[in-house]
C-alpha cells in the first residue's frame, strides 16, 4: 500500500493537490483507499461519497477514492486489474465461484482477524460465509436479494387474474394463458442478456430438487446436472415458453429495456430480483414507472411433488472484497461503511435490503420488507447459479436457458451441456 | 533449394526489381542472403546509397514492436490454448487439446463458422458485384457522380459501433423505421433482430450497406488507372458497351478485384464491431461470428484458455487463406 501511495495515488491525488496549493511541501503521510464500485444510481453513489467524506473528516491523512466501472466492464476488467499494481483496495463482489477463483489466485486480502473482533456479530452468519473461503474471510456482505415475480395490479385486474391464486407452476401457466386471451403481454424478460431467463430454469430446479438437488449435482452424485431434476426443470420451462408468454422480440431486449417495458405497464409480470423496484423506475419512459399501489410481488410458484421447501429462495448476497495488499485503513473504512447504523440508513432510503442484523427493521419499502421476511424465513437461499458456479459454467447455464426459451435445444441437451461444462471445470 | 536461388535472383523475381512488389522481393532476398555468391552482391547493395543506415535505423524499432505485440502474443495464445485458465495467476491446469474438442463440439461455434461463411459469400456474391456496378457507373464523369460517390462511401466512414446502433434502432420492432413501414402497410411489426431466422440476414444487409462503398472506391481508383486509349481503341474496333466491359474493363481491373476480394474475405472473417451493438451474437447465439464468439465465450467469461483456442483457430483460417490466396490468385499482382 505504501508503495502505491507514492506511486499511483501520488499522481491521482497528491499531484493535483500539490498543484492546487502551489506546491506546498511537507504534507502529512497520506493513505489512499481505492474503492471500485459499480453503482449506477447517482443517488446511492452520492450517499456513499458522503459517507467517504465523513470518514475522511474523522481520519485525517486518509483519502477514500471512489472509482466507477459499468457492470459488464467491471466483470471483464477485474482479473487484469486485480493482478496489476493498480488494484483497488475495496471492490464489489457477488460472491460465489468468481470470488472463489480470486481467493485461489491469492489476489484477495485477509480480514479474518477484524471480522472475528466483534464485527461478524453484526451480520447473519450465512452472509459472512458467502465471503469466506477455506476459513479465511476476504470481504464483508452488504445486501441480500431475492428473485420474485413483480406484477402489475392494474393489468391483473383488467384480465381478472388473482395474483394470490398463483401458487403452482400450472397456476402460472393458466394465468399466462388468461393474459394472452385478454391481449395483454403476460411477462417481460430481458432475453438478450440471457441471465434473466436463467432465473426460470434454475428456480424450477430449486423447486424440484431443493438444496439436496443442487448439492448432489455439484458433488457429482449420479448424473450431476444431467439428472432428472434439471431435465424436468427444462421441460417445465418449455411448457411456459411454448405459450409465448414474453413480449415480442424479447430475445433482443436487454435487462434494463425489459425492466422499462414492465415499468411502462406493458407487461403483467417480470421475474426479477427485488432491485428491479429501482431499475424498472429509472428505465420507464417517464422515469417514474408504476406506483407502489400498482405494484405487487409474489414468490416463484411451487411445483407439486418437488423436493424443495416452499420457503426456498433464489437470490444473491453481495458485498465488498479487499485485495491482497489493502491497507488496514481500507478494512477500517469498510467496517465504518457497513456499520449497522449506515446499513439501516441505506435500507430506510430504499436502496436495497441490508444484511446487517436489524438493519432492515426501518425499511419503509413494503416490497423490500416482504422480501427480507422471505429470506429470513428461508432455510435455503440459493445464490444465483451464474455466480455460484463460476463464470464459465454459470454462463453456460445462461446460454442453455436462452436456448431453451428459443426452443432450439431439448431439456435433455440443456442438462447435458451444463454437465459437460461442469466436468470440464473439475 | 540452392539451384533454385539463382533462378529467383535472375529470373522473374530479379527482373522485376523495380516493381513495388514488397512481398516477392523480401522473399527472394531472404533466400538470396543465404547464398554465398548472391550475398556479396546483396551486401554491397545494402551499403550503397545509405541503405544500411536506413535498415539499421528503421528496422529494429519495427521489428521489436512487431515481436512484442504480434509474435509473442501469438505464441502465448497458442500456449494458453492448451490450458484451462481463468486469467488468475499462471496457467497450471494443462488440458491438452480439450479446449479445441470443446470448441468444435459447441453449437454456437458451428453457427459462428457458418455465419462467417455466409458473410464471405454475401460479400463476394452481392457486395462486390454491387460495388463494381456502382464503380463502373460512377467512374464516368456523369452529372452527380461525385455526390453519389460520397453518399455511397459515407457508411464506410461511419464508426462500426455507431452504424450498428443506428441499425439496431432501424430494426427495432416497437419504434424502428422498419416497424413503422410494416405497420403502414398493415403488417404486424417484426422484431427482426430478435428472430433467429432473420437476424443474420438483417446483419448481412447492413454489412453490404456498410462496406460496398469502400470496394466501390477501390474499383473507381482502379478504373481511373486504366489508360483511356484502351477504351478508345475498343470503341474504334466497334465494341459495344457490354463488350468493352467484358473485354477491356474487367481484365484491366482484375488485379484490383483480386485485392478487393482479399480485403472482403479477411474483413468478413474478422467481423465484430458491427454485430456487437446490433445483437451481441444473439438471439441465443444465432448471429455469432468467430470474433464475437471469441469475445463472448473467451473474454467475457474469463475463459482465457478457451478464448485462446478460438483465436488460434481464427488465426490459422486467416493465415491459410491469406497465403493460399497470395500464392495463387494474387501470384502475378
Amino acid at each position: 500500500m505504501l508503495h502505491r501511495t507514492f506511486g499511483s495515488s501520488l499522481f491521482r491525488h497528491a499531484v493535483p493537490a500539490a498543484l492546487a496549493s502551489g506546491l506546498a511541501g511537507g504534507a502529512a503521510a497520506q493513505t489512499t483507499v481505492d474503492w471500485l464500485h459499480i453503482e449506477q444510481n447517482p443517488e446511492i453513489a452520492d450517499y456513499w461519497a458522503g459517507l467517504a467524506r465523513a470518514y475522511e473528516a474523522e481520519h485525517p491523512g486518509v483519502t477514500i477514492a471512489m472509482q466507477f466501472l459499468e457492470n459488464e466492464a467491471f466483470k471483464a476488467k477485474l482479473p487484469t486489474i486485480l493482478q496489476s499494481d493498480e488494484r483497488p483496495d475495496i471492490f464489489y463482489s457477488w460472491g460465489g465461484g468468481v470470488f472463489h477463483a480470486q481467493a485461489e489466485a491469492g489476489v484477495l486480502g485477509d480480514m479474518t482477524a477484524q471480522m472475528n473482533d466483534g464485527w461478524a456479530e453484526t451480520f447473519s452468519p450465512a452472509s459472512v460465509d458467502a465471503f469466506t473461503y477455506n476459513g479465511v474471510v476476504h470481504g464483508a456482505p452488504m445486501l441480500v436479494s431475492q428473485v420474485v415475480f413483480w406484477y402489475n395490479r392494474d393489468l391483473f385486474a383488467q384480465a381478472g387474474v388473482d395474483a394470490d391464486s398463483i401458487q403452482t407452476w400450472d397456476d402460472l401457466l393458466a394465468a399466462v394463458q388468461t393474459f394472452k386471451d385478454a391481449g395483454i403481454t403476460p411477462i417481460a424478460v430481458g432475453g438478450a442478456d440471457k441471465w434473466p431467463l436463467h432465473f426460470y430454469w434454475t428456480h424450477l430446479a430449486i423447486r424440484l430438487g431443493g438444496k439436496a438437488g443442487f448439492e448432489a449435482a455439484t458433488s457429482g452424485e449420479g448424473d450431476g446436472f444431467e439428472n432428472e431434476i434439471f431435465v424436468e426443470a427444462g421441460r417445465l420451462f418449455q411448457q411456459l415458453t411454448e405459450l409465448e408468454p414474453f413480449q415480442d422480440g424479447y430475445l433482443a431486449f436487454t435487462y434494463p429495456q425489459a425492466a422499462g417495458y414492465f415499468g411502462d405497464g406493458k407487461a403483467a409480470m417480470h421475474l426479477m430480483g427485488n432491485w428491479d423496484y429501482n431499475t424498472a423506475r429509472t428505465n420507464a419512459a417517464d422515469g417514474e414507472g408504476l406506483s407502489d399501489e400498482q405494484l405487487g410481488i409474489f414468490s416463484f410458484p411451487q411445483v407439486p411433488g418437488g423436493a424443495g421447501e416452499p420457503t426456498d429462495t433464489l437470490g444473491g448476497i453481495n458485498g465488498w472484497l479487499i485485495s491482497a495488499d489493502a491497507s488496514p485503513e481500507a478494512v477500517d473504512f469498510l467496517r465504518f461503511f457497513l456499520s449497522p447504523e449506515n446499513q439501516t440508513e441505506m435500507g430506510k432510503r430504499g436502496y436495497f435490503i441490508p444484511v446487517a442484523v436489524g438493519a432492515s427493521a426501518e425499511m419503509t419499502n413494503p416490497f423490500f420488507r416482504q422480501v427480507a421476511d422471505n429470506i429470513a424465513a428461508s432455510s435455503y437461499h440459493q445464490i444465483f447459479y451464474d455466480q455460484m458456479l463460476g463464470p464459465s459454467v454459470g454462463r453456460v447455464v445462461n446460454d442453455v436457458s436462452a436456448d431453451l426459451a428459443a426452443g432450439v435445444i431439448t431439456p435433455e441437451e440443456a442438462a447435458a451441456t451444463v454437465q459437460e461444462a461442469w466436468e470440464f471445470e473439475q | 533449394m540452392r539451384s533454385a536461388v539463382p533462378d529467383t535472383l535472375h529470373g522473374p523475381g530479379g527482373a522485376r526489381e523495380g516493381t513495388p512488389d514488397g512481398g516477392g522481393r523480401a522473399a527472394s532476398r531472404g533466400s538470396a542472403a543465404r547464398h554465398p555468391v548472391a550475398r556479396s552482391g546483396r551486401v554491397a547493395g545494402l551499403f550503397s546509397g545509405g541503405r544500411l543506415t536506413t535498415v539499421v535505423l528503421f528496422l529494429p524499432p519495427a521489428l521489436l514492436l512487431f515481436t512484442i505485440f504480434v509474435i509473442l502474443p501469438m505464441g502465448e495464445a497458442a500456449w494458453y490454448s492448451l490450458f484451462n485458465w481463468d486469467g488468475y495467476g499462471e496457467p497450471t491446469r494443462y488440458y491438452g487439446f480439450r479446449n479445441y474438442e470443446r470448441l468444435f463440439g459447441h453449437r454456437a461455434f458451428t453457427s459462428a463458422l457458418i455465419n462467417n461463411g455466409l458473410i464471405i459469400l454475401v460479400s463476394l456474391l452481392v457486395q462486390l458485384p454491387l460495388a463494381l456496378a456502382m464503380a463502373v457507373i460512377l467512374a464516368n464523369r456523369i452529372p452527380g457522380a461525385i455526390f453519389f460517390r460520397l453518399v455511397f462511401f459515407l457508411p464506410f466512414v461511419l464508426a462500426e459501433v455507431a452504424a450498428g446502433l443506428i441499425w439496431r434502432f432501424v430494426y427495432d420492432g416497437d419504434y424502428g423505421i422498419l416497424a413503422e413501414i410494416a405497420r403502414w402497410f398493415g403488417y404486424e411489426s417484426a422484431h427482426v433482430l430478435a428472430d433467429r431466422g432473420w437476424a443474420m440476414y438483417a446483419i448481412l444487409g447492413v454489412i453490404v450497406w456498410k462496406y460496398f462503398g469502400f470496394h466501390m472506391m477501390i474499383y473507381i481508383a482502379g478504373l481511373q488507372a486504366i489508360p483511356s486509349s484502351l477504351f478508345e481503341a475498343a470503341r474504334i474496333d466497334g465494341a459495344n458497351r457490354w463488350q468493352v466491359l467484358r473485354y477491356v474493363t474487367l481484365p484491366s481491373l482484375a488485379p484490383t478485384i483480386r485485392l478487393s476480394v482479399f480485403f472482403a474475405v479477411i474483413g468478413s472473417l474478422q467481423l465484430f464491431d458491427l454485430v456487437m451493438p446490433m445483437t451481441r451474437g444473439g438471439p441465443s447465439d444465432s448471429t455469432q461470428t468467430m470474433v464475437t464468439y471469441l469475445y463472448s465465450f473467451g473474454m467475457m467469461r474469463m475463459d482465457i484458455g478457451f478464448g485462446s483456442a478460438v483465436g488460434v483457430v481464427l488465426f490459422v483460417i486467416c493465415v491459410v487463406f491469406a497465403f493460399t490466396y497470395k500464392r495463387t490468385a494474387m501470384r502475378n499482382d
